[in-house]
């Protein structure tokens, strides 16, 4: 079989690109200046055994670092222990293991033998404020419940009693809120969350020696299997795009309370997509969004850890999987197998705005260990000369694959026909049977 | 001529045309993980267990209708990644009806027992609760409801009674956090809620005889599934509730005695009176 796989790296920043600048993600922030804050897309990781979970968050925060703070709601106070400043990189090696690809196959010569046997054989889908005095805290209501610096980071853990008085704590202790901010908080004080409130140690980060904020972890024990994306529209523009992998030992990740749907997947599209798959899969993104009303999750990637096929990128080490939060990997493995049948990682992908996402988003592990990846094939049509009669039926087929990739790409990205065939060149519908004449409108042979 | 004078007396067709229109859709556009050959494979399975416990037991033969409604059922809620799980659900549902009884009436209702079983004891099964979207559930609701008022039968005081109980639980719980008025809207456009207020509480023939048992029954399944959800963040809690409430059954049965519910055309006569059965009254 001949196929080559692209090494699309594609990093979820670029989703970005089609959406409008947003903002935060599960929490707010929380800027001393009022310069534009943004990131642009958020990733999370989610690592889920039981009731334990590990939280990396990253985020491409953009803006000067002095006025980074953050505020997420979090199910319990946190320890010490329990915070950890993890690596951009893994979270970038998630990605490229996951990401939608392009796959080739190259057409081989239909005048040699096994000419038929190959388009057969050819699979078709590959299964698929610190600072405030504390008599003023108590009549806020507030209460800091723990304090420390992680890595490059000052990390407060916050209960309040009511959240106008969180709002009005923040607010006095020099953090920028957002307006809307106490009618967002409310609901999590309500169900007696904490507050988890993080900014920039400069000095701490200068020794760092890295340029950009590296992802916060957290590990807790909590029945709430969630993530509080409500907090983040209080400052949103616009619709926010966030990549969720979330890795469980017994399968796939779905929510519970938003339709997750399969993103459009396994199709032949024309081959000049492999320069514009930066457009393309945006396109059939926002595409599928629409289709589904922006109402639900799309699941991009379902896959054992253990290996993958074809892969994107190599699966991630042990250790790699271990930074990331799975901590069961010493365990024994119960089943007494070798081999990587212990990390199911699930790539789910929103783009949630305040009107369609009314709640937080909320997960189920599910017992489902089928594997799924978004996945588009490009077939090349063999360009040596054709003097057989198997070659002149070969012309016909590919005139007629040729047509249903232009449609079906026109289908999945909503571009129109007329600009695919265009960009298709000699690949173009019509341009292959009968040599290179194109062909007769059909009532042209009707009175003849 | 009134809509009910053309709809079939017995209500069970009603429900089999509603799940089976339900079902198509959701195969045909929603895109359930559902393989097509999953829901005959269920039905076979409940047809033959039917037949099969008939002649083992010496029953006397009810006909189709109900292992048909619970293999839609079934397939419509249970998901799998095995062949045999679906089967095997419908086996234990049918089974059930003719194993667990208690004073001559079963104890579970099929397709919630079948469910259960098959997520506790089988690595391969979970339900997808939200997996019907918005415009999805919205039809679901407006058919549903609009049967209801079209023919009596297939009205039920145990349906409203929950579905009561249960908004009002869920509005009370919006209030309270003060989270937007919005997420009502989202909790109720679940397509398992309708499956579940319509076609699984609602089952005449697991459900309290009396009246009042009906609705006391309703409100605690409400009412537990609630804390599960919300209190122990339990997932499929209106699932696991409905399973947990049903053993009460024959205790109410016993405290607030009344007439049996035959499926019309039985031998018994509908009763009139205040303790009248489910559907034959409207509620």
């Amino acid at each position: 079989m001949r196929f080559r796989l692209l090494a699309a790296s594609l990093t979820a920043g670029w989703v970005s690109l089609a959406a409008p600048a947003a903002e935060a993600f599960c929490g707010f922030y929380v800027g001393k200046a009022d310069t534009s804050l943004f990131n642009e897309a958020s990733q999370v990781v989610l690592v889920r055994d039981g009731e334990r979970t590990v939280v990396t968050m990253s985020n491409d925060y953009k803006g000067a670092l002095t006025d980074f703070a953050l505020v997420v709601p979090v199910p319990v106070v946190l320890k010490r222990e329990q915070l950890h400043v993890g690596e951009r990189k893994y979270i970038e090696r998630l990605d490229a293991y996951s990401a939608p690809r392009l796959v080739e196959y190259f057409d081989e010569d239909p005048c040699a033998e096994r000419m038929v046997v190959l388009q057969e054989s050819l699979p078709a889908a590959v299964p698929a404020g610190a600072g405030m005095d504390a008599v003023r805290r108590k009549s806020l209501g507030v209460t800091v419940e723990a304090q420390y610096t992680v890595g490059e980071y000052d990390i407060l853990i916050l209960s309040a009693k009511e959240s106008e008085g969180l709002e009005t704590w923040l607010r006095e202790s020099g953090y920028k809120i957002p307006p809307k901010a106490a009618k967002a908080l409310a609901p999590y004080i309500k169900q007696d969350m904490k507050f988890f409130v993080a900014k920039v140690n400069l000095k701490v980060q200068k020794a760092t020696g890295f340029n950009y904020l590296r992802p916060l972890q957290m590990a807790y024990e909590s029945k709430k299997f969630m993530l509080p994306i409500r907090l983040g529209m209080a400052n949103a523009r616009g619709p926010q795009d966030l990549v969720i992998y979330a890795m469980t030992r017994q399968g796939r990740v779905e929510s519970s309370n938003y339709r997750t749907v399969k993103v459009p997947s396994d199709m032949d599209i024309p081959v000049f997509v492999k320069d514009e798959f930066k457009q393309f899969y945006p396109a059939l993104f926002e595409k599928a969004h629409e289709r589904e009303e922006k109402r639900a999750l799309f699941t991009e990637y379902v896959w054992d850890m253990g290996w993958c096929d074809p892969c994107a990128a190599d699966p991630l080490s042990p250790e790699e999987l271990r930074n990331l939060g799975v901590f069961w990997l010493d365990e024994q493995n119960p089943n007494g197998m070798g081999g990587g049948s212990q990390v199911v990682l699930t790539r789910l992908h929103a783009r949630y705005d305040g009107e369609h996402f009314p709640e937080d988003l909320v997960f189920q592990v599910t017992n489902d260990r089928q594997n799924f990846q978004a996945r588009y094939v490009l077939r090349h049509a063999f360009k040596g000369p054709l003097e057989c009669e198997a070659g002149q039926r070969y012309l016909t087929e590919l005139d007629k694959r040729h047509q249903r990739e232009a449609e079906t790409l026109a289908n999945l990205t909503g571009w129109e026909l007329g600009t695919i065939t265009k960009k298709m060149g000699d690949d173009a519908p019509g341009k292959k049977t009968g040599g290179s004449k194109p062909q007769e409108p059909w009532y042209k042979r009707l009175w003849k | 001529m009134p809509p009910a004078a053309v709809l079939p007396r017995d209500p069970r067709h009603l429900q089999i045309a509603f799940l089976a229109s339900f079902l198509a859709a959701g195969v045909g556009w929603l895109g359930f993980d559902v393989p097509v050959w999953q829901p005959p494979l269920i039905l076979l399975t409940a047809c033959v267990t039917q037949w099969a416990m008939t002649r083992l037991m010496r029953a006397p033969p009810v006909g189709h209708l109900s292992p048909l409604i619970t293999s839609l059922g079934l397939s419509l809620l249970l998901r799998t990644d095995a062949f045999w799980v679906g089967p095997f659900a419908a086996a234990v549902a049918i089974s059930s009806k003719f194993v667990l009884r208690v004073r001559g009436k079963h104890l579970f209702n099929p397709t919630n027992l079948g469910l259960v079983v098959a997520m506790l004891l089988t690595p391969h099964a979970w339900c997808s609760p939200s997996q019907w979207g918005h415009s999805g559930a919205l039809l679901g609701w407006f058919a549903a409801f609009g049967l209801a008022v079209a023919h009596r039968s297939f009205r039920s005081d145990v349906s409203l009674a929950f579905l009561g109980a249960w908004v009002l639980l869920k509005a009370a719980r919006i209030f309270y956090l003060g989270a937007p008025w919005a997420s009502l809207q989202h909790q109720l456009s679940a397509g398992g809620l309708i499956l579940f207020t319509f076609f699984m509480i609602s089952d005449p023939k697991t459900t309290p005889d009396h009246r009042v048992g009906r609705v006391l029954y309703a409100v605690s399944v409400a009412g537990l599934a609630f804390f599960l959800l919300h209190g122990l963040w339990w997932q499929n809690a209106l699932v696991w509730a409905l399973c947990l409430v049903s053993p009460l059954t024959p205790l109410i049965d016993r405290l607030l005695p009344c007439g049996r519910f035959q499926w019309p055309g039985g031998r018994e006569l509908e009763r009139k009176d205040a303790c009248a059965s489910v559907s034959s009254q409207p509620a």
